[in-house]
Parts: structure tokens; sequence; C-alpha cells
């Protein structure tokens, strides 16, 4: 592997009692890279999220980290290896500010010993100027997250997560709850982020998402992968064929096809 | 070209909408309903009352004397509340710090301060075990802490009767006089400067000449300080935020790495602490313990808590709002005795004021949450 590589995982396997879950998984992740990983629901998606960051132990198999192999005992031990994962609950609190949510669980602190208060004037202009960088214009950085928009909730979980000095991010589903102009904000933010050098690893089911930002594309069956191809030996239409049963798909057109048959025959 | 004006025009287009926000922001803190409600109580009852003497030095402290008390309890009720939690322990909690007091100090032979402390020690590791179990349990809290309800009345009823023989425990005001730390919680403050305006003729005398109001009670300067610590944490610690992300969203803070379960542990032992202190000032107030001191406390902790701005579901409020949640409380159970109205009526008006405060507070979470 070149240098380049920051996280590797190595025929990671993954077992709930008798139920396999994860079999031989291998992927790995380079720097300013985004690595789709495709599957439809109950490919184990889930499972490998939290396998990758730290929540599951794998039974077998082996992370390696900046060329380093290390096991991962908790989520804590994946951030501190900057290995952030950004998850479908985004993990704001509509209640609370955006300040207070953009550095909830790291309050930047000033004064001393027992005075020691959380700096909020620091604490805004950070939150303000890193939503600005983004183009989502905070008015008041003391107002809830409740009102802003999902795809703006889903950029300030990212924008969080980078300036928190994450080197890969795991990004799981994030565009599933958009609409078509919100998926793009966020799709566009998350090419940003990689070129400025961070390791992405976008989790999805959707292909017209992954497509267009994803540099590898890896396809997750029931909890095997199906290979890791790069953008230039697959097109979009193999690529959704393969993801959970091709032929499935070809199936539904030919039904379709008879139902719009039917349907004409009828009038 | 173009950019510098669209910028320019940006700005003043966000100097617009600061203004507007500034309002709004007023508009949605916790405590506005609260601080509405204590001005109308209060317009209320300088019309219905305000010849009566309610609002004479001593009329004045003796309702701030009935909404200090229960503001110390409901200033923990919010705190803990805010964190997604509730503890119906609180009254029972109030009893059971009582005899912790009133036992070891009159039939033990202790000194009282040390029974002052072992009454603390007791709240700390009563309020430990509330929280370990709902956090290791994932119980909700209203189940737990009821059960704990029952456990501490009985326990304190059960141990008062077997050591004592009976239900009470007078005999502690003999105590008080020498003792380093019990000015604490029952010393009058400012007596001096009620000396002064009694001489200058400004309040009622007694017949011998001292002032009918010899002071402001403790618990007031309790509850003041209270509450300005409290609000100090919430707004400006990195804990304060804690306890708004464990109540807001308990997974969503795990996964950021808020430590959840040592919060909720820690604001159970504030609930149970606040109780303890408002059971120091009763008891050394009135020199006696009893089993049923702090009966139904944690429902009206609650109402303070609730009323002053504090969603039951957590992650939203204010020690402030509940501070004047208190005082809305006690100004009218007070107040009403200087009115015409039947004292029966209190209750009906406290359930009224608590409905009317949760449609108020779900209204202002809808403007919180969903305003765009």
């Amino acid at each position: 592997m070149n240098t380049d590589t920051i996280v590797e995982f190595n025929n990671i396997s993954k077992f709930f009692g008798s139920v396999i879950a994860l079999k031989n998984v291998t992927m790995h992740v380079k720097k300013g890279e985004i690595m789709c990983l495709l599957g439809d629901n109950g490919a184990g998606k889930s499972t490998l999220i939290k396998t990758l960051s730290g929540v599951h132990k794998p039974n077998e198999g082996e992370i390696i980290v900046e060329g380093k192999k290390t096991t991962f005992d908790s989520p804590r031990d994946a951030l501190d290896l900057g290995i952030a994962t950004v998850y479908q609950d985004l993990a704001l609190v509509s209640l609370m500010s955006v300040t207070r949510n953009f550095f909830m669980g790291r309050e930047p602190m000033k004064g001393f010993g027992l005075f020691k208060v959380f700096d909020i004037e620091k604490a805004n202009a950070v939150a303000a100027e890193r939503m600005g960088q983004i183009g989502i214009d905070v008015r008041d950085p003391s107002q809830a997250v409740g009102t802003m928009s999902g795809g703006e909730r889903q950029c300030l979980a990212i924008s969080r997560a980078i300036y928190f000095g994450a080197k890969v991010l795991i990004l799981d589903e994030p565009t599933s709850a958009l609409g078509v102009h919100q998926a793009s904000v966020v799709l566009k933010y998350i090419v940003k982020a990689a070129s400025e050098g961070l390791g992405v690893i976008l989790i999805t089911h959707n292909v017209h998402h992954a497509y267009p930002v994803g540099d590898r594309f890896t396809i997750l069956n029931r909890g095997k992968s199906m290979g890791t191809y790069p953008k230039k030996d697959l097109s979009r239409e193999k690529l959704l064929s393969m993801m959970a049963g091709g032929e499935e798909l070809d199936k539904l057109e030919v039904e379709l096809k008879e139902m719009d048959r039917i349907s004409k025959f009828n009038n | 070209m173009s950019t510098k004006s669209q910028s320019i025009d940006r700005k003043s287009q966000d100097e617009r909408l600061r203004r507007v926000s500034k309002l709004k922001k007023l508009l949605n803190r916790p405590e506005l309903g609260a601080l509405g409600g204590s001005i109308l109580v209060f317009i209320f009852f300088g019309i219905i009352a305000g010849d009566s003497g309610m609002f004479s030095a001593y009329g004045t402290l003796n309702f701030l004397e009935v909404s200090s008390n229960l503001g110390i309890i409901a200033i923990g009720a919010a705190m803990l509340m805010i964190g997604g939690e509730f503890d119906l322990s609180v009254g029972s909690m109030i009893g059971f710090a009582g005899i912790c007091i009133a036992i070891p100090a009159i039939y033990w032979g202790w000194p009282l301060w040390s029974s002052i402390l072992f009454a603390f020690s007791m709240a700390v590791l009563i309020g430990y075990a509330n929280g370990i179990l709902v956090v290791r349990t994932g119980l909700p809290s209203f189940i737990v802490t009821l059960a704990m309800l029952f456990i501490l009345r009985g326990a304190t009823l059960a141990l008062t009767r077997l050591i004592t023989g009976r239900t009470q425990v007078p005999g502690l005001r003999v105590l008080i006089e020498n003792d380093p730390i019990a000015w604490i919680f029952s010393a009058d403050v400012f007596s001096g400067l009620f000396v002064w305006l009694g001489s200058l003729g400004l309040i009622a005398l007694r017949q011998d000449g001292t002032p009918l109001a010899t002071g402001v009670p403790t618990s007031v300067i309790w509850w003041i300080g209270l509450t300005i610590f409290a609000t100090w944490i919430l707004m400006k610690t990195r804990y304060g935020n804690w306890i708004f992300a464990s109540g807001g969203d308990k997974l969503g803070a795990r996964n950021v790495g808020v430590p959840v379960a040592r919060v909720k542990i820690s604001l159970f032992i504030g609930t149970a602490v606040c109780a303890t202190i408002y059971a120091c000032v009763q008891v050394l107030d009135a020199g006696s313990a009893d089993t049923m001191r702090g009966f139904l406390k944690e429902l009206e902790a609650i109402v303070a808590a609730v009323v002053g701005g504090c969603l039951l579901t957590g992650g939203y409020g204010s020690a402030i709002g509940a501070a004047f949640g208190a005082l809305i409380f006690g100004t009218v159970s007070m107040g009403i005795y200087y009115t015409d109205v039947d004292t029966d009526w209190f209750k009906v008006f406290l359930g009224a004021m608590m409905l009317i405060a949760v449609i108020f507070n779900n209204f202002v979470r809808r403007r919180v949450t969903e305003n765009k």
C-alpha cells in the first residue's frame, strides 16, 4: 500500500451468535479520496459502520491506521485516531443552539481552576465562521438547531467532525432523508472536504448520489464484499445492477412492462 | 465590484434580521412564561389585597419564605428535568434528612453540625443510588424514584418509631444556639437593618419595640444563591452544556463524548442535596423533625419547574424560571389568605396554572425547533 492510505480494514468478519453479519470484508481509504460503500438494506452496512467506528469489535480481521495495526475498544479510540463517524441521527440536539451543538462534549474553556468556564464567545465565533465557510449563513449561532434544514444539519455534523481533527470521515447515509437540492449541497461539501485531504467513506444505498462523487466503490451484499472497483471500470448501470440483485431490478422492469401492457389493453 | 455591493447588501440585511431575532430570542427564553406569570400575580394581589398588609415587610417576608423553601428544591428539580429525568423521592428525602439530623443529635449525643453533615452524606448516597439505578437499568426515572419515594418515607417512619417510639423528634432548639454551622440554615439576615427601619417607623413594630419582621430568613438567601449558581452552571460551564445535551438527546450526546451517565447521576445527587438543604432550614426553624415533613413536595417542585419553563421531555428550561415558578406558588399560597377567596381554591389554581404552563411550554418548544 502506498503511504497515502489512512485506514485499512482487512478481512473483517463479525458474527452475532450464529448469524454471520460480515464475512471477510476488505477495504481501505486514501487521503483525498471518496470511497463509496454501497449496499441494499440488510447488506450489513450498519454492522460495518459500527465495526469501523469502534462500536463493535470484529471477530476476525485487522484494522490498520496509518500503517499501524490497532484495535478499537470504544468509539473514543477510533475518534482519537482521527476516524470520525457521522451517524444518520447526526448526534445533534434540536433544542440546543448551533454553537452548543458544535462544541457538545468538547467545549472550549477559559479561565483558571475552579473558575474555568465555557468560552461561549469564542465558540460562537468559530461556529459561525465554520458554517460560513460551507456557505451556510447562520444568522445567529445561538439559534436552535431545530430551526435548520436537514441539509444544513448534515453539514453542521460533518463540519464539526472536521473541526475536531477527523482524518477519515465515515458518513452514514448522509443524503437519505434529503430532497434533491439539499442532497446536492451536502454532496458538494463532501467533495470539498475530500479535496482538502480527508479520506471519506460514504455509505449509501443511493447509486445516483454515490456515482458522481465517488472515486472507488465497494459493493456489499448479504454481509460479503462483491469487490471494489475504481470509477473508470464501472458504469452507473453496472453499479446499479450489482447492488442487491440486478436480476431483481430486471425482473421488476419486466413486471412493470407487463402491467403497462395490461393497462393499455384495458383502456 | 458586484461582489462588493452584494456583501454590503448582505450586511444590511443581516442587521435587519438581527433586530427581529433579538425580540424573538427573548420570546424564546424558557423563563419568559414564569416571569410574566409572576408579574400578573403581583398585579392581581396588588389590586385585590394591596392594602391588607400582604406587601408590608412582614407580609412580604412571609410569602418570600414560602417561595424560597419551594424554590430550593425546585431548582434541583429543574436542573434534573433539563437533564431529562424526574425525581419523585424529593419529598421523602426531606423527611428522611430531617430525622438524619434530629436522631443522632438528640438520641446519640452527636454535635448538631456532625448530624447535619451526616444528613448531607446520606443525601449524596441516596441521590447516587437513584442515579445509578436509572442509568444502569434504563428504566424511566419516574418509576425508580417513585419506588424510592415509598422506600424512604417508609424507612423514615419505621426507623424513627423504632429508635424513639414516636413519629416526631423535638428538642433541637437548644442545640442550635451554640452550634458552629446551624446558623447557615436558621439565622435571620440583615436583622440590624430591620431594627433600624423599625426605629424609623417604616415597618411595623411589636409591643416591645422590636420589629415584627425580624430579618430575611436564610432560606431566601439560599434560594437566590442557588438560582444564581444553577444559572451560572447552565449558561457558563461545560457541565451545563452537558446537562442540556444529556436531556435533549442522550444517544447523540453519548456519541460525541458527553459522559451522560455521570451527568445524570450528579443531577440526582443535586436534587437530594437540595432536599436536604430544605430539611435543614425547616428542621432548624421548627426545632423538631417530623417523619411526614416534605409530604408531596416533590410534586410542588415539579410544578414550579414546569411553570418555570422546563420541558417534561428534557433538554430545555432554566433555573431562573424555576425560581419564578416557586415565587408564583409561594405568593399565591400566602396571598390567598389576604383575599376573601376560600383557601380551598388554592389547589384548583395550582392545577390550572400547571396546565396553562405546559400548554405554553409546548408552544414555545414548537417555536424554538420549527420556525424557519
